[in-house]
């Protein structure tokens, strides 16, 4: 017969202090927990949304980022003529040839270091190609003009990014007419011009890299297959989700291990507060749990009652943890990518199945600690226990 | 202390709750050696740097080279004594998985640049004689198990093709914050096979005075402000220093954790602390019966919260300290010199003391107020 649970409950409130503490202490690994994980979850969502699906990178081949590669004018005219390109409304193909270059930029506030930030010439059909960028206020820079648009998560961070300022790099003013969003992707920490404009001004003569929108989405494999076989160049080709989604693979998983080990070590420590917290328990109830099992409860049932009292103190822990976490949601911080040696600015991201997890791992430690204090208890040697 | 007998009876009355207790505080502050020395090392690698060498950089940011004549118009500013410079090579062994820095130096000059990489008399003529020889970092010989003589291919990725170099020598530094995994190579060898010749990546010059840092670097700055590619000069320490920011705010992150792992652990041990006095209340009053007085009790049981507390210190700053050593870890070449300092020690020593005081505070003050009657009166 199962113990009520009330029994349970009237229990704990018999110590609140120790219970408290104990609850307490798991809140804080699952906090942690959380925390670290949102951090790498916020990265690899930023570097994972910057791409899509649908799109299509070229690389010169061999190199591992868009700053390490080279595409000259024949490659990209080769390129563009390809019949994988999809067309826009206009009838030219929606591929966009890109600069990307880092730029040195002081922090807004921070006068020691400089962040090194993405620019990115981009051509006119890039806007249409990249769709998951949009436009939260001005207007696209005009062709020919020496103007930019920047991404949502330098304004504030970085210094005159408001629209009509005026940004110095490359030795030319740029007059920034528009801020851009795309769901809080990686591209929302870099600026973005005119390639024609950008190119010159820092003495390119290449472009670096290639971006296009394939006609049939299913045709990827066969793209990528006919453009790398092609002898007028050298390339890579990937798919632009995929692509970004590498880049962050270092970082994130560093991230996932730090997260692991610290959150593990941290468990230990609170699962042993769990077991003091749960043998002193059933040390000072010996007497009660003796006239439990005089009534007729069985030693099973004594068992569960206790693990499942120790798994409810765990798990109010968890939910005092992940309401501790929560607040961090959102929170933008900047790392660096370093496939790219440039700034990455990104937002801790807490989602339901994380604050779940953490819940999880909060009964988990429970459960836990409270084992071998559980089996202890179910043991009661009942005549000597009731004396 | 003839109260030690006590004090170990009172210990080893509940071993289990005692030696976890003591586990816990370990693995605490394990973790808190840990992470404070990723800050600090990150502050070293920061912090290097002669005050007699110079870097300069493209100005528009350290992806644009620098042209190689430069070099001799370096030369020449009053102050500077030496002058070498590097390409950033960036290629990647095998799999790539194991990155490590390889660039490519004007071999001569650097090495005489850099007297902290200490390389055999005879390895260093045979880098030097050698076009296409390479010089690695010791770490390399254990992760690769590369030896003197061999020839080890990197991928370009910044300059394309396959690349192959004949290791000549190992090099080990003589300062902790100086890699041990880096491979370098002759920028002329890089130069010839390069499309893009006559292109340097970054200068560092040694200069007479690190007084004059400040004076030369304008100086430097001042010569080629107007031509095409316009430089900028620091301190060598600067310029690591905006290698070590890059991290973003990790220091905060590690000091939160940090934080956080502390106070929890010091939950499980305040815990642990008044459980074992408060059912130890009858005992408690009969010692004040037979004569101990209340600031006895008290310093009994602090002294008591003060065994489980820096036994734990003890093991788990030990723990840190030994472990990192004996593995000589470097968090895959991106913490070079990873040891846990004296500070942190001493710090971890500190906190150690913090939780002795937090935990024992109020069951020894509940010991030291304990009326006698009540509590002889109570019946278990």
């Amino acid at each position: 017969m199962k113990i009520p649970f009330s029994y349970n409950l009237r229990s704990v409130r018999q110590r609140p202090v120790s219970t408290a503490l104990t609850a307490l202490g798991i809140a804080l690994v699952v906090a942690v927990f959380i925390g670290m994980l949102a951090l790498a979850n916020g990265f690899a969502a930023a570097l994972t949304r910057t791409g899509s699906e649908r799109n299509v990178l070229v690389l010169r081949k061999g190199a591992d980022s868009e700053m390490s590669s080279g595409l000259d004018r024949d490659a990209i005219s080769a390129l563009t003529a390809s019949p994988h390109i999809a067309r826009g409304a206009d009838g030219r193909p929606m591929a966009s040839p890109e600069l990307y270059v880092v730029i040195p930029l002081a922090r807004v506030g921070d006068t020691t270091g400089l962040a090194n930030v993405v620019v990115r010439g981009v051509s006119e059909q890039a806007w249409q190609v990249r769709n998951n960028v949009v436009l939260t206020s001005g207007t696209r820079p005009a062709t020919g003009k020496n103007e930019v648009c920047v991404g949502k998560k330098l304004v504030g961070r970085f210094p005159h990014t408001g629209i009509g300022e005026t940004m110095q790099f490359a030795g030319r003013p740029w007059t920034v007419t528009c801020q851009f969003a795309s769901g809080g992707s990686a591209f929302e920490s870099e600026i973005w011009g005119e390639n024609e404009q950008i190119k010159p001004a820092m003495r390119r003569e290449n472009f670096q890299s290639l971006t296009f929108r394939l006609s049939d989405p299913a045709s990827f494999d066969e793209a990528k297959r006919v453009l790398e076989a092609d002898k007028r160049m050298t390339v890579d080709v990937y798919r632009e989700s995929a692509f970004y989604a590498k880049q962050s693979e270092l970082l994130g998983r560093l991230l996932r291990i730090l997260a692991v080990m610290i959150t593990a070590i941290m468990a230990i420590g609170a699962i042993f507060g769990a077991v003091n917290t749960m043998y002193a328990a059933v040390d000072s109830r010996t007497p009660e749990i003796a006239v439990l099992l005089t009534l007729g409860f069985r030693p099973r049932s004594i068992l569960a009652s206790f693990l499942a009292e120790s798994a409810v103190i765990a798990l109010a822990g968890g939910v005092v943890g992940c309401l501790l976490a929560l607040p961090m949601n959102g929170i933008v911080t900047s790392t660096t990518n370093w496939a790219s040696f440039s700034e990455v600015a990104f937002s801790f991201r807490i989602t339901p199945a994380l604050l779940l997890a953490g819940l999880v791992f909060a009964l988990v430690m429970g459960t836990l600690g409270g084992f071998f204090p559980a089996r202890r208890a179910s043991r009661v040697p009942v005549a000597q226990g009731i004396r | 202390m003839k109260f030690w007998p006590l004090l170990l009876a009172n210990l080893g009355r509940h071993k289990r709750r005692t030696l976890l207790t003591m586990a816990s505080v370990a693995l605490a502050l394990f973790l808190f050696a840990s992470l404070r020395t990723v800050i600090t090392t990150l502050k070293a690698a920061a912090e290097f740097g002669s005050a007699r060498r110079l870097v300069s950089t493209n100005a528009s940011g350290l992806i644009f080279p620098l042209p190689v004549a430069y070099a001799q118009r370096l030369a020449a500013v009053p102050g500077v004594e030496k002058v070498t410079w590097a390409n950033w090579f960036g290629g990647q062994y095998g799999d790539g998985k194991r990155f490590f820095a390889n660039f490519a130096v004007d071999a001569k000059t650097y090495l005489d640049l850099y007297p902290e990489m200490s390389v055999p008399a005879d390895q260093r003529e045979a880098f030097l004689r050698d076009r296409s020889g390479a010089l690695i970092g010791s770490r390399l010989i254990d992760l690769f198990g590369w030896k003197v003589g061999q020839n080890v291919t990197l991928r370009g990725t910044i300059f394309p093709g396959d690349w192959t170099f004949t290791v000549r020598g190992v090099y080990t530094p003589t300062d902790p914050a100086i890699n041990d995994d880096a491979l370098m190579f002759h920028w002329d060898y890089l130069d010839e096979r390069n499309d893009r010749s006559g292109l340097a990546g970054w200068y560092i010059m040694q200069i007479d005075s690190p007084d004059n840092a400040p004076r030369i670097a304008k100086a430097i700055d001042d010569l080629f402000r107007n031509s095409s590619a316009p430089t900028k000069t620091g301190t060598e320490q600067a310029f690591n220093a905006s290698f070590a920011t890059m991290w973003g705010n990790v220091g905060l992150l590690m000091n939160t954790i940090g934080m956080a792992v502390v106070f929890a652990i010091l939950l499980v041990a305040a815990n642990a602390m008044m459980m074992s006095a408060r059912e130890r209340t009858r005992e408690l009053a009969v010692l004040k019966t037979i004569g101990f007085s209340d600031r006895r009790l008290f310093g009994l049981v602090m002294l008591e919260a003060g065994a489980i507390t820096i036994t734990g210190a003890v093991l788990g700053l030990g723990a840190a300290k030994l472990l990192y050593k004996s593995t000589n870890f470097n968090a895959a070449g991106f913490l070079p010199g990873f040891d846990v300092t004296g500070p942190t020690l001493a710090v971890g020593g500190a906190i150690a003391l913090v939780l002795m005081l937090a935990s024992g505070i109020v069951p020894a003050m509940r010991a030291a107020r304990l009326p006698v009657v009540a509590a002889l009166r109570n019946v278990e």
